[in-house]
C-alpha cells in the first residue's frame, strides 16, 4: 500500500475541516477526489504535504512510514509532490534554477550526487516538451507574471522533473481553458505508471475526461462519503453533489 | 577576476561573525580625545605640508560649531568624542622598500581575512590598498598600474607625491563642512585610498581598498578620492571588517569621486563591519559621506552597495549630475538583522541637461532590525529633460522588524520626469511552504528568496563580489527563520 489514511482530522483556529478521512491508495493507481467548494479537499492536500497551520490527528502511513511525523521537505524527498492550486511567485529566482535546486535537494536527501547544470538543462528541455512549455520560461522568475494556465503547466513540469511516487494535484484544472487542460492532462498521463500513485482533486468532471481515474471518491463536509469507479464521476455530473450526498 | 573578499578561503557555515578576531600588532597609538593639538599631532605624524594642516584645522573649527545630527531614523546613545582614539597605526618595523617587507603579522592578518597582499598570489586581477586602523599598510600592483599612468596609492602618499592633484580636488565634492561627520573626518582623517585615472585610460584591473579596524577604542576616519579624467574608466571595490567587541566603534569615512567628460566610475561596496551581537551589544557605527560628481558631459557614476554589517549604517552615496547627459546610478542592498539599524539611500542632484538617474534600493529586515530608505531626487531648473527612476523595495522576515521609506523629491524644471515605485513584502509562509514542498529546506529557501529579491542589485556587482555578497546574505540571515 502506498498511502493509508485512517480517521484523519484537521482543524484550523478551532474550526474542524477534515472530519475523519479514510483512504487507501496503491502504487500505480489514480484516485479522483471530487467535491463541492469548501468541503475540505484542498485541506486534505495541504495536510498530506505538511502545511503546518493545522492541528492534525489520525494516522497517515506512506509506504508504511508515519507521514505526519515528517517535515514538508522530508516528505518531498520521500516522493510526495503537491501541484498547488495557487502556485506562488518567487521574484528574481529563475524557474530553471528553482527546479534544479529542488531536484538536487531531493537527490542529496536520497544520497545521490547532484545533477550538474548541463545535464539538468537536457532533462528540463525534455520535460518542458511534455507540457508544451516554451523554453523562455526557463529563465523567467518562478511563476512571476505567468498566466493561470502557465502556472499550472509549470507545476506539472516540476512534477515531471522530480518524478514523485505520490503526486497530489490540487484543482490543477481550475482556471484552465480547454487547450491548456488538454496539455496539462497530457503531461499528467505521461507520468502515470506502475510505481506512481496520483490523487487528483477536482471540482469538475471534465478533467476526468482526460485523466481517467481508477477510483473516484466524493468528498463532502470533511470526509469521503462515497467511492466508486470512473462512472461515479459521470453520475455526479448528472445529479450534482447534493444528489450524491443524499443518496 | 578574483576579489578582495575571497570566497574559497572561507568557511561560511558558521553562524558567528567570522572576522571578529583581533591581531596582536605592535601599534603606535596617540592619547584619546580631540583638540587642535590632536589634529596637529596627526598632521605631524603624517609629515604633512602646511596647507594640509591648515585644511584640517579649518575643518576642526567648523566641526566645533556643528551639532551631532539627530534627524536620522536610528537610535544610539550620544557619542563621547573625547573617548575615541583618533590615530592608531601598526608600527612598521622599518621603512618599506616593497610590499614583501610588510610586517608578516599584518600579512597574516589579511591572509586570515582571505586577502592576499602577495602580488604573485591569486589576486592577479585586483590591486588592493590595505588599510589597518588609521593607515595604509600596503598597496599592490602600483608599478603595473603606473605603466598606464594610473596612480593608486594611500592618501598619505598622495599628499606627499601628488599634492597638486589632492589640492585641486580635495573637498570639491564633499566640502569640509558638508555635515557633522564629514567635518570630523576632514579634521582627523588619517589615511585612505587615492586613485587617479589619466585621460583616455581604461584602468586595466579592478582597484580595491580593504578596511580593517583592529585596535580597540579607535575611530576609523579614512578618506578616499578618485579622479577619472576625460574618457577614462575605473571600477573600484571596497570591503570592510572589524573585530567583535562589546563597545561601539565609530567609522566616519568620506569618499569623493570626480568624473570628467565621458569618464565612468563604478564604485562597489561590500560592507561587513562587525554588526554587534544578538542582544545588540557592540558593533560599528558606520557614518559615512560618499558622493560623486559627474563634472563632465556624458560622464557616469554608479554606486553599488551591499550593506550587511555595522550596528548602525548611516550613509547616502549620491551623485551630483553637473555635466549635460551625465548618468548617476545607485543600487543598494541593505540588510538589518538582530538589533542592527540602517538609514541609507542616495541623493541625486540634477543640474545638467538631460541628466539621468536610476535608484534601486532593496531593504531586508530580520529579527529586530530596522531599515530605512531615505532618498533625495532634486532637479534644478537648469536640468531640462532630466529623468529619474526610483524603485525601493522592502522585504520583512518575521514580525519584530521594520521597514521605512522616506523619499524626498524636489523638481524645479517642468520637463523633468520622476518616477517612484515602492513596495513592501513579507517572505510569506506560502513562499516558504512552496519551496519546502519541493524539497528545499527552510533555511535554503529563505536564502533563495532573499537572493532573488536582491538580484537586480547583485547583477551590478563584479561577478566574484556578487557571489561573495550572496554568501554574506545567507550567513547574516542564518537563524532568522523560526
Amino acid at each position: 500500500m502506498m498511502l493509508q489514511i485512517e480517521n484523519l482530522h484537521a482543524s484550523i483556529g478551532g474550526n474542524e475541516i477534515l472530519k475523519g478521512v479514510n483512504l487507501e491508495v496503491r502504487a500505480g493507481e489514480v484516485h479522483a477526489i471530487m467535491g463541492p467548494n469548501g468541503s475540505g479537499k484542498s485541506t486534505l492536500a495541504q495536510v498530506l504535504a505538511g502545511r503546518e497551520n493545522y492541528e492534525v490527528s489520525g494516522r497517515v502511513l506512506y509506504e508504511g512510514k508515519d507521514l505526519l511525523a515528517l517535515s514538508p521537505e522530508d516528505r518531498a524527498a520521500a516522493g510526495v509532490f503537491l501541484a498547488f492550486q495557487y502556485p506562488v511567485e518567487i521574484p528574481g529566482v529563475g524557474n530553471l534554477y528553482f527546479a534544479r535546486t529542488a531536484l538536487n535537494a531531493v537527490r542529496r536527501h536520497n544520497g545521490l550526487e547532484p545533477i550538474d547544470a548541463m545535464d539538468f538543462l537536457a532533462l528540463a528541455r525534455e520535460r518542458m516538451r511534455l507540457v508544451e512549455m516554451d523554453e523562455s520560461f526557463m529563465s523567467r522568475s518562478v511563476n512571476e507574471g505567468f498566466s493561470g494556465g502557465e502556472k499550472k503547466r509549470n507545476e506539472i513540469f516540476q512534477m515531471a522533473v522530480l518524478e514523485p511516487k505520490l503526486a497530489i494535484l490540487d484543482e490543477t484544472d481550475s482556471g484552465l481553458d480547454i487547450d491548456a487542460l488538454r496539455v496539462v492532462a497530457q503531461g499528467v498521463n505521461a507520468l502515470r505508471g506502475e510505481g506512481r500513485a496520483m490523487l487528483v482533486i477536482t471540482h469538475y468532471q471534465r478533467l476526468l475526461d482526460y485523466i481517467v481515474p481508477d477510483v473516484v471518491h466524493v468528498f463532502a463536509d470533511g470526509r469521503i462519503v462515497r467511492s466508486g469507479d470512473k462512472d461515479l464521476a459521470l453520475e455526479l455530473e448528472e445529479h450534482g453533489y447534493a444528489g450524491i450526498a443524499a443518496s | 577576476m578574483t576579489n578582495v573578499l575571497s570566497s574559497e578561503v572561507r568557511e561560511f557555515a558558521t553562524k558567528e561573525y567570522q572576522y571578529g578576531f583581533v591581531t596582536d600588532l605592535d601599534t603606535d597609538v596617540i592619547p584619546k580625545g580631540l583638540s587642535e593639538d590632536i589634529v596637529r599631532m596627526i598632521s605631524k605624524k603624517k609629515n604633512e605640508p602646511d596647507w594640509m594642516l591648515e585644511w584640517r584645522l579649518k575643518a576642526y573649527r567648523g566641526w566645533l560649531t556643528m551639532k551631532n545630527p539627530r534627524w536620522q531614523n536610528v537610535e544610539y546613545a550620544p557619542i563621547d568624542y573625547q573617548d575615541i582614539i583618533y590615530y592608531a597605526a601598526p608600527k612598521p618595523k622599518k621603512v618599506l622598500a616593497s610590499l614583501d617587507e610588510v610586517d608578516p603579522d599584518v600579512l597574516a592578518m589579511f591572509d586570515k581575512l582571505g586577502i592576499s597582499l602577495a602580488e604573485q598570489g591569486r589576486l592577479s586581477g585586483v590591486a588592493v590598498d590595505a588599510i589597518v586602523d588609521s593607515v595604509s599598510v600596503g598597496t599592490t600592483f602600483k608599478a603595473k598600474l603606473a605603466e598606464v599612468g594610473v596612480i593608486f596609492c594611500s592618501f598619505s602618499e598622495a599628499v606627499q607625491n601628488h599634492p597638486e592633484l589632492v589640492k585641486k580636488y580635495l573637498g570639491t565634492v564633499v566640502p569640509r563642512r558638508d555635515n557633522f561627520f564629514a567635518a570630523l573626518n576632514s579634521a582627523v582623517f588619517t589615511d585612505g585610498s587615492f586613485c587617479y585615472i589619466p585621460k583616455g585610460v581604461r584602468c586595466p584591473m579592478e582597484l580595491s581598498t580593504y578596511f580593517r579596524i583592529n585596535t580597540a577604542d579607535t575611530g576609523q576616519f579614512e578618506r578616499t578620492l578618485i579622479i577619472a579624467e576625460e574618457g577614462s574608466y575605473v571600477s573600484y571595490l571596497e570591503g570592510c571588517t572589524a573585530p567583535m567587541r562589546d563597545t561601539n566603534q565609530l567609522h566616519a569615512a568620506v569618499v569623493e569621486l570626480v568624473a570628467l567628460d565621458n569618464a565612468q566610475i563604478k564604485y562597489s561596496t561590500v560592507q561587513n563591519w562587525y554588526p554587534g551581537d544578538a542582544q545588540g551589544r557592540g558593533g560599528i557605527y558606520n557614518f559615512v559621506t560618499k558622493r560623486g560628481k559627474c563634472a563632465g558631459v556624458n560622464s557616469k557614476i554608479s554606486w553599488t552597495q551591499v550593506e550587511t554589517g555595522s550596528a548602525i549604517t548611516w550613509k547616502y552615496p549620491g551623485v551630483i549630475l553637473q555635466g549635460d547627459n551625465s548618468v548617476g546610478e545607485f543600487y543598494s542592498v541593505a540588510l538589518t538583522a538582530n538589533h542592527q539599524q540602517a538609514d541609507t539611500g542616495t541623493k541625486m542632484i540634477h543640474i545638467g541637461r538631460n541628466t539621468r538617474s536610476t535608484i534601486v534600493s532593496k531593504a531586508i529586515s530580520a529579527g529586530h532590525g530596522q531599515n530605512t530608505y531615505r532618498g533625495l531626487v532634486k532637479i534644478l531648473d537648469s536640468a531640462s529633460g532630466a529623468r529619474n527612476h526610483t524603485q525601493c523595495d522592502s522585504l520583512l522576515l518575521g514580525g519584530d522588524c521594520g521597514a521605512h521609506t522616506f523619499p524626498y523629491i524636489e523638481v524645479k524644471n517642468s520637463t523633468a520626469q520622476v518616477e517612484h515605485e515602492a513596495y513592501t513584502s513579507k517572505i510569506g509562509e506560502d513562499q516558504l511552504f512552496y519551496c519546502r514542498q519541493r524539497g528545499i529546506s527552510a533555511e535554503d529557501a529563505v536564502s533563495m528568496i532573499v537572493n532573488g529579491f536582491c538580484r537586480e542589485v547583485f547583477k551590478e556587482l563584479p561577478m566574484e563580489f556578487a557571489v561573495e555578497a550572496q554568501k554574506l546574505l545567507s550567513v547574516s540571515l542564518e537563524g532568522s527563520v523560526g
